[in-house]
This record gives C-alpha cells, structure tokens and sequence, in this order.
C-alpha cells in the first residue's frame, strides 16, 4: 500500500539562505555538532565559533538555531546579551582596556583617553589599518597591579602611556 | 625534596598578575643564562605568593628554605646570577626567607595555604602538601555528617551575600531528585577582587575537593565551575587540574573506590557581570540570557535544569577541605561574632603594597591598608576607600577604624562583600565615581525589572545635571528618591545595592558634587 503513495518529504528544517563563506559554514556547523548535545550547550557553541572565526556571524545565528532546534530570536538573545561575543569581524588583535574601580584608582581614565586618541578610535572601534580593536573590560582581576589591559588573552599590568604605544606596535608587528 | 640530580629549585609564578609585569620572560632569562652558566636549575611554576608589588617574585629553595627575589625583570636575572642567588646570597632584589616577609607572616593562611607554594599542575605535590585529607576524611562519613561540620565551622559564603553555606547544602541534602549539581560560581566580577582567581591559578586542586565533598555532602555527581573569560590562565590550570584528578580517581565513578561519583567542568561566561549573581549564572549555564530569576524557589530546591543545586563562591568551596580536614572547631576558632575563619582580602588600586591578605576577621580597615599596605602608592593621603566591589560603599577616613567583620560593615551602611578593598588618593572626584557606579548599572543590567534597567539610567543623568548645577537641590532629591526606589524595587544585588557607592559618595563627599567649576570627567 504505502509503495503506492510514495511519501513526499517536507523539508521542515531546510537550511535558512545566508551569506557565510564555505569555511565559516563548517566551522559553525562542527562546532554545533561537536558540542550540541551537552546540558546548555549555546554558550560553549558561541565560544566555539567566535575562537574559530573571531566574531559571531549574523549569518551563524539562524544556523545555530536550526541545529539546537531554538528559534532564531532565542539564540539572538543570547548573542547579544553578552558582551563578549562580537558582531562583527575585529581587528587582527582585540585590546580589552579595564574601565573599572581599581583601575580608576591608578589613572586608567586617562590611559583611554590616550588609547581612544592613539588609536583614533572609540571603544568597539577598529583601527584604519585593521590590526586593532578596542573594548572596553570590567575588571581582568589584576586590580593591585593597575591600570591593565588584556591583548587577545595577554595581561598587562602597571600600563602607562608608553607602554600602551610599545604594545601596540609589537602587535602591529606580529601578523 | 632534592631536585633533579642536585639542580637548584628555582619558582618563578605563572599567575596572571606576576605574568602581567613579564613572569614569562623573567623564567626564559632564568633559563638561559642557566644554560649559559651550566647551573643545574630545575624550574616550577607555582601561583603567586601575593605580594603582588613584588611580582614577578622568584623563590630559589637553599637547603629546604625557599628565599625571595623581587621584583625581578629579565635583565635582572643575569645579576643575580653573578651575586651567588640559587646559593641564596644577597642582592638589592633579595627579601630573605619568604615566609619571614612581614607582609607573608602576618597572615593566617588556612583556604591559600599553599597558594604559591605548591606547583599546581601536580597532583603529587598537592597531596605532600596535605591535600584530599578532607575528601578522606569526608568519604569516612555521612553525607548529613559532612553538612553538620560545615554548618559548625560557620562558614558563610565568601561571594559576597555572606549567607551560611552548611543551611545551602542541608537543603540540597534534603531535596528529593534524580540528578543534583554543584556549581561554582567563578565568575569574579568585582573590581579590586583577585582572590578566586589567584586560588584557581595557584592551587586549583583544593577547589576541585571543595566541590567534590559539596557532592558527597549533599549526593549531586555532577558540578560545573562557571569562569569568566577574563581568566584565562585560571582556566588552563583548572583544565589542568581536573584532568590530573580524573586519572588518578579524584574525580569520575568511583572516586577512590567508595563508589560515589562526581563529574566536574569548567564552562566560560562571556562578560557579563550580572552572571556573578547566582540564579542568572544558573540561566547562564543553561545556556540562555543570563537574567536574573525570581526567588523562591531556592536554587537549592530548583536550580541548575530546575535541579536541586549547591551554588557557591570558590573560596567558600576551597575552605571546605580544611574544614572536614582539621574539624569545624579549628577553623572556627579564627573570626569574631559571627564572621567565622578568615578571609582573604584583596588590598588593590592606588595602594603600595596591593596583594592578598588572608586574616581572621577582625582587624580594622585602617590596619589593613597602612600596616599591610604601606599607604598609597602615588605618596598622597588616602581620600576615599570602596570595600566589597562595585555595588560596595565608599568610605571615608573616619570610617577607617571599622572592622573587618560582616556585621561592622553592615552597621556603617556598607559590605565586605568578596574582600576587595579598592584605594583611592585625594585625586578622586567622588561625584565622577558616583556617575561611574550608576553607568556600571546601565551596562551590566540584565534588564529584567524596570529600577536597574531604567533608574541606572535615569541616574546617570540625574547625576549629570546635578554636578553642572541644575537646580543642585531638586536634583538631590530626585537622586535619593531614585535610590530608594532602586534599593528596594530591584530584584537582585545589582540594582539593590548601586544605591551604595551612589549615596556615600553623595554622604561623605557632599562638596565634590558641587563645584562650580569641575575638572574634565573621569569617567566620560
């Protein structure tokens, strides 16, 4: 009987449309599958792609949302509830600047003013020449060896003006 | 114990403070000019001691004595070198036995007893030094055994809220479920705190016992530690660490061959301070929107999944082994009234001395920053102190005397919160902090209830027109109004407390909020 009525298949999770290159694709696509089936798995799937890609695609979201059967504003919310994760693709280095108390204490408010102005940037900025990103950070719990800053995942400690300029330049050197 | 065939022991950190003043390449000079001498130097990384002014701190052991150099830059090491350091010879750098160190001495080390000592990558190492004598001790007993030591000790949480961590877990034991959890919560989110991840980086093995006798105690196998980003060294020994301890039955099915198990990971935040907050954490973990839930029901009765879940702070859960180790009395011997035990403080900001201080409760505050901090570190008075982080209070000098101890604190409109005690000299623009402490809620509010979403911003703003001097009086009564609504119609500590730091600015520094013509803003 049923041969008789062949069963028609109604893709009802059909890939959403999206402008993701091929390898950002399957980097999204192997992060959700390597870690989609453990307890709360968005938060380590969202590190997952923002390590392997730098940021968070838009495009990745609906992706996500397919492949943990969320809808996509639930994963939008997660993204963008957490400053960590980006929206869009960073300098070549991230420069996270301590805003807070301890930092304060120690002149950091004019550690970003000579940051924002060296750089010719705001914080979320990018630099011209794409090797820089600047984000603000509160607190990288190097709070009695202020003002700190983290370059990638490097701390820094005791930063004055100088040192912010020799920092940068290094990571400007390296690729 | 003698190194290897003879070579010279020499520590040098791989804590992210003595890394950030260049610890790496202080031990790659240390290398080097080993090689280049041909010293026999066996080198370990082990956390920092605390003194963090002295970072990057290296310890060379002389006939079982470890002596202290610091701080010490690369282009020092060739120096020492030649003043004879690995025999222990003197040098402008030297300190002489660490543990004579004033500084080192003073303290009661009993939760970071061999934070800095010990080489945290080894397990070997932890267990010479006394470690997983309490999850022996903890495996000897009944899980309400277990919970009525921790409850006798006193202990309360050392994340901020204070509350008694044996009342948390008698909950959890009596929760009736298929799965419980413990959770960790590492996510240290208040400037001028470093001690959770000085622990996590220096003796990350006294957590992963912490947390498993959490799971005997109250009969949850699995726990997760939530860490945030911003420590990524913690993560590396914490990863470390557990696995260390799964192949050596630490953790897993059959810890020990007693049968029981215990799984553990780590999961990362992703900069979001209100995460610290515990039932946001649990959304957070749960891989959704870290909001704040409503309380009740407890977390200990519906946490984690909807789970029964013990959730503590890391120095709460890294106090325990000592306490099934050495018996609830000995460690509530230490403390005052009903602040039991000690607890590491974190002297940091504009202070000379800044590091980690763990004493009894008890001392005064002024003690703490003059007799351990040596003053500011700028040379000028101190003008103002914040204790407990963010949502903490400023203090001025004539509060300096209160001491350490929960309650005092409360008494004097202000917490001990996590220990951090952040010092500011007579440059501070008290009303620029108080504008900074309402932006901090705007931007870390979860936006769950409209006082913290929208009062932080409307005080902001209120601020603002204050301090040009628009109608100063009026302002100043829409800006206490603000504060009374967000103290009590908040759900959380972020929205309750920012009235804190906001109002004692406001109390004490009354005259910083109305000059007529004010220096650029510090925070803008």
């Amino acid at each position: 009987m049923s041969s008789q009525s062949p069963r028609r298949v109604i893709p009802i999770k059909a890939e959403p449309p999206s402008n993701l290159s091929a390898a950002e694709r399957s980097a999204v696509l192997e992060a959700c599958a390597r870690l989609k089936e453990l307890p709360g798995a968005l938060l380590p799937i969202l590190h997952a792609v923002q390590e392997a890609l730098q940021f968070v695609p838009k495009d990745a979201v609906p992706l996500i949302a397919r492949e943990l059967n969320l809808s996509v504003a639930e994963v939008h919310g997660v993204v963008s509830f957490y400053h960590y994760f980006r929206h869009s693709r960073p300098g070549r280095h991230v420069v996270h600047l301590c805003r807070a108390e301890a930092c304060q204490a120690l002149g950091a408010p004019a550690l970003e003013a000579h940051a924002k102005s060296s750089l010719k940037i705001e914080f979320h900025g990018t630099t011209a020449d794409g090797a820089i990103s600047l984000e603000p950070v509160y607190c990288l719990g190097n709070c009695a060896l202020g003002p700190s800053l983290m370059i990638d995942e490097e701390l820094h400690g005791r930063v004055t003006a100088d040192r912010f300029d020799a920092l940068v330049s290094q990571s400007r050197e390296r690729a | 114990m003698s190194g290897l065939g003879g070579a010279v022991k020499i520590y040098v950190p791989r804590d992210a403070a003595a890394l950030s003043v260049g610890a790496e390449r202080t031990a790659q000079a240390i290398v080097t000019q080993a090689q280049r001498r041909g010293v026999a130097v066996e080198l370990i990384r082990n956390g920092s001691r605390g003194l963090l002014w002295l970072e990057p701190l290296v310890e060379v052991e002389v006939e079982g004595t470890r002596m202290a150099y610091g701080p010490v830059r690369s282009e020092d090491v060739a120096g020492l070198f030649e003043a004879g350091f690995t025999s222990g010879r003197a040098h402008p750098l030297g300190h002489g036995v660490t543990e004579q160190i004033p500084y080192f001495k003073r303290q009661e080390r009993l939760t970071f007893a061999r934070v800095g000592l010990t080489d945290p990558r080894s397990l070997a190492d932890y267990v010479a030094h006394g470690g997983y004598r309490g999850l022996r001790a903890a495996l000897a007993l009944k899980p309400a055994e277990i919970v009525a030591a921790v409850t006798a000790s006193g202990l309360r949480g050392r994340g901020g809220a204070a509350f008694p961590a044996g009342i948390k877990w008698k909950t959890v034991l009596g929760a009736e479920a298929s799965q419980k959890y413990v959770v960790c919560n590492a996510d240290e989110g208040d400037s001028g705190t470093f001690s959770d991840r000085m622990l996590m980086e220096g003796d990350p093995f006294v957590l992963i016992e912490g947390m498993t006798i959490a799971g005997l105690a109250t009969g949850a196998t699995r726990g997760y530690i939530y860490l945030r980003w911003e420590y990524p060294q913690a993560k590396l020994a914490l990863e470390a660490a557990i696995g260390a301890a799964y192949a050596a039955n630490y953790l897993g099915p059959n810890i020990q061959g007693s049968g029981q198990a215990f799984d553990l990971e780590v999961r990362m935040g992703a900069g979001a301070y209100i995460c610290g907050e515990e039932t946001s954490l649990l959304e957070s973990l749960e891989g959704k929107r870290g909001q704040v839930r409503f309380k009740p029901p407890l977390p200990a009765i519906q946490g984690l999944f909807g789970k029964p879940t013990v959730i503590n702070n890391v120095i709460t859960f890294a106090s325990v082994p000592i306490i099934l180790d050495r018996g609830a009395e000995y460690y509530q011997h230490f403390g005052m009234g009903r602040s039991r035990g000690t607890l590491p403080m974190q002297l940091a900001g504009n202070i000379k001395h800044g590091g980690l201080v763990e004493i009894a409760f008890g001392m005064t505050l002024r003690e703490l920053m003059e007799d351990f901090g040596g003053g500011s570190l700028s040379g000028r008075p101190i003008r103002a102190v914040q204790v407990g982080g963010p949502l903490g209070a400023y203090l001025p000098e004539s509060q300096f005397d209160t001491p350490l101890d929960y309650e005092a604190f409360a008494a004097v409109k202000g917490m001990l919160g996590h220990g951090g005690i952040v010092v500011f000299d007579d440059t501070v623009d008290m009303a620029a902090q108080a504008r900074y402490a309402m932006e901090f809620c705007a931007i870390e509010s979860c936006g769950k209830c409209t006082p913290c979403r929208i009062g932080s911003i409307r005080g902001v703003e209120v601020i603002d027109r204050l301090i040009a001097g628009e109608q100063a009086a009026k302002q100043e009564t829409i800006l206490r109004d603000l504060c009374e609504t967000l103290t009590y119609g908040s759900l959380c500590a972020l929205g309750g407390l920012t009235p804190y730091p906001v109002l004692s600015a406001l109390n004490h520094f009354p005259e910083d909020f109305v000059k007529p013509v004010r220096a650029s803003s510090a925070s803008g």
